[in-house]
């Protein structure tokens, strides 16, 4: 039972000052701008923007300087701006083959035409605190070499001219859109990759590890990651064609999955796909697997029980922002109901010490 | 990379091929190529921030489906003597969507060889080092695999 | 590939979309919040033989998601330009429409045009009947936001009579004249004068 309670409007006003106080900190030490936010927490930004469900770097970074830092409320704050704009239209879907790729690597093919392009990783760091990054300094640049040019093949095209792997039928159908219609089940994959992809990423590091661990085990390999920009293109009804309306970052995973074949389908190689915003590999690679878990029902596979298999676990539970809303507004005031409840208790309490049972 | 698949028809390749490179400039860069005041001209679409929904497909290369938004700004405007141009950009400047849509308009008209020399050139020249110093650094860190002689064949 | 479009499909849009979207979106919703009280929609200008009510209400309301179908009396190649520059709406069938323009005779039959199912009566269609009169009054309305009763004049009472017999199905209208606009949901009961 909901009953507005009014009240409490100094001290929210003076909680508000306190938290804009709190977020400066201390007055002595340098203000951070939203442009050092941009360059140099990029990763944080990709992440907001990611989960945000909106492409905008300086929108995200202003996000987590506004949640000092708190990425799902920094989400939170993308995700009630873009209510307020009006949808231009739909891009022409991006072309990740003609990718301009800062990072391309392949688990499964050394020797993969393009070749293994490490990029800006973490991967064969030592995971050792720097202590040099406590003073400032300059960066050594980094070493440059020709670039190749022409376009980088996706790994997976290799397999399917051998038919090794299942095909990815052509289609053009305007997909669905969970933000215009309330999501309805069963999904179609579309539906699914675009729940997946503003999706938490931590709740799909999750359920991914767990897929590894044998809660519906898919035996993946990754096929193929690359990190790049992509140019986006619209159809533009007034002038008749599409034209260029930006370049974004993403991160594209594709798995290459183990697949025995089953009642429909021939042993071959399986796919799972991960595509999202900004410089984002763990996620990319979550989503690649937590996507092809969801896929047992068109692949002719047993339910076998897994969350990650579980369609209606896994997108109603994937937002993080409908997740923190309903778990937070249980610290809200709930006076009456909980009113109510001690009534419940004190009454039944009372009949349990009236009766001859507890008289004993 | 390709900007906006050209048609055949070579004035539409040429006016994908600006407007694109106009929708991903950077408006300070922009602003300072084509300082004010711009060229007489009427609103028929007043600059205005939006949303569009950006789609990738399964697989790479299979159905369509909805990635998520990116910001972009548009407008449209008439020259007065009656050039119409264009402008959909990226972000949430709408003095850049205004200039682009002014230069959209001018280079359909006898300026715009000069409009391409003194905006659309250097701003070509910036994307194609930026493109460059990026990928310049990403070659740099293709491996190059040793084959190692394993001990049963040596 | 299309042709691109001639310059007056570009004019006549609002000249400040905020401002003229909140305005006619207050009226548009004043007008369906009191059936038959007559409103004001003034900003847009459409190519005839839209309304400047009609013209100004998609203007508001349409948009890419929105699809819009255009009865035989507006199908024009003037009108459809205009609003695919100005609302990005899909133009479409009766049958898939969520607003249809045309005067009354061109809607007609209105059994074409979705009127919600039981789990979501909202995705029905709105009906934007282009009407020669408001008065003088031929029906009494009565219901939800009338007070009483209110007096308009309707293309067709009958058969308004029997869309609000399927509430909570049906469609909602609304009827533009020049720039006036009267409001006439599912909600509202008719009877002939």
């Amino acid at each position: 039972m909901y009953v507005a309670v009014k009240g409490g409007e100094r001290a929210i006003d003076a909680a508000h000052a306190f938290l804009a106080e709190d977020r400066r900190g201390d007055p002595g030490v340098a203000e951070l701008s939203v442009a050092q936010i941009r360059q140099q927490l990029a990763l944080a930004v990709n992440r907001v923007m990611a989960e945000g469900s909106l492409f905008d770097p300086d929108l995200a970074a202003l996000a987590i300087k506004q949640a000092r830092g708190d990425l799902i409320e920094a989400i939170f704050l993308i995700r009630a701006y873009r209510t307020t704009l009006p949808r231009h239209g739909a891009s022409r879907p991006v072309d990740t083959g003609a990718m301009a790729c800062v990072r391309r690597i392949s688990a499964t093919f050394k020797d993969a035409p393009g070749g293994q392009v490490l990029g800006p990783t973490f991967d064969y760091t030592h995971r050792l605190l720097d202590f040099a990054l406590l003073a400032d300094g300059e960066v050594p640049p980094a070493p440059q070499a020709p670039p190749r040019e022409g376009p980088v093949p996706h790994v997976t095209d290799f397999l399917g001219r051998d038919g090794l792997i299942e095909p990815v039928p052509p289609c053009d159908d305007a997909p669905r859109d969970l933000t215009r219609e309330p999501l309805e089940l069963p999904a179609d994959r579309a539906l699914r990759l675009q729940a997946l992809a503003r999706g938490d990423e931590g709740f799909l590091l999750g359920l991914a590890y767990s897929t590894q661990r044998g809660y519906g085990r898919t035996h993946a390999f990754v096929g193929e990651l690359r990190i790049g920009t992509v140019a986006v293109e619209m159809d533009i009804p007034e002038l008749g064609f599409a034209v260029g309306i930006g370049e974004i970052e993403v991160t594209e995973c594709e798995t290459v999955n183990q697949f025995k074949g089953s009642r429909t389908e021939p042993p071959q190689f399986t796919r799972g796909y991960g595509l999202v915003f900004g410089q984002t590999e763990r996620k990319a690679i979550a989503m690649a697997l937590v996507d092809r878990a969801l896929r047992w029902r068109e692949l002719g596979e047993d339910f076998a029980g897994a969350p990650a298999q579980d369609e209606e676990f896994v997108l109603s539970h994937a937002d993080n922002i409908q997740a923190t809303g309903f778990l937070e507004h249980i610290k809200l005031p709930h006076y009456v109901d909980f009113q109510a409840e001690l009534e419940l208790i004190r009454r039944l309490r009372a009949e349990a010490m009236a009766s001859p049972e507890a008289a004993e | 990379m390709t900007q906006g698949r050209p048609e055949s028809d070579p004035t539409i390749s040429d006016r994908q091929g600006w407007m694109g490179l106009l929708a991903r400039a950077a408006p300070d860069r922009l602003a300072e190529l084509m300082p004010g005041p711009l060229p007489t001209h009427a609103l028929l679409r007043a600059p205005e921030i939006g949303a569009v929904m950006v789609r990738g497909r399964i697989g790479g290369t299979g159905a369509p489906f909805n990635l998520g938004e990116m910001t972009v700004t548009r407008c449209s405007v008439r020259l007065e003597e009656g050039t119409v141009g264009h402008a959909h950009v990226q972000g949430r400047d709408r003095d850049h969507a205004r200039r682009a849509a002014v230069i959209d308009a001018l280079m359909q008209g006898p300026g715009a060889e000069a409009v391409k020399r003194s905006v659309l050139d250097p701003l070509a020249r910036d994307e194609a080092a930026r493109r460059h110093a990026r990928a310049a650094r990403a070659a740099a860190t293709r491996v190059e695999f040793l084959t190692l002689v394993r001990g049963e064949d040596a | 590939m299309t042709p691109p479009m001639q310059t007056d499909a570009l004019t006549g849009g609002f000249t400040d979309a905020p401002v003229d979207a909140a305005r006619a979106f207050r009226a548009a919703l004043e007008a369906l919040a009191r059936p038959g009280r007559v409103q004001r929609l003034t900003a847009g200008t459409p190519p005839a033989p839209m309304s400047v009510a009609a013209g100004t209400l998609l203007l508001t309301l349409a948009d890419g998601t929105t699809p819009v179908h255009l009865a035989p009396s507006h199908d024009t190649a003037a009108l459809r330009e205009w609003l695919v520059f100005h609302c990005g709406c899909p133009l479409v069938e009766a049958g898939q429409a969520v607003f249809a323009v045309g005067t009354w005779a061109a809607l007609l039959p209105v059994d074409r045009f979705a009127i919600g199912t039981p789990d979501y009566p909202d995705r029905s269609a709105t009906l934007v009947v282009e009407v020669a009169a408001l008065e003088p009054a031929n029906a009494r309305l009565a219901g939800p936001g009338i007070r009483g009763e209110a007096l308009l004049m309707v293309p067709d009472a009958a058969v308004l009579a029997a869309n609000r017999a399927r509430f909570p199905l049906g469609f909602d209208s609304y009827l533009t004249c020049g720039d006036r606009v009267a409001g006439l949901p599912r909600s509202t009961r008719l009877e002939a004068l």
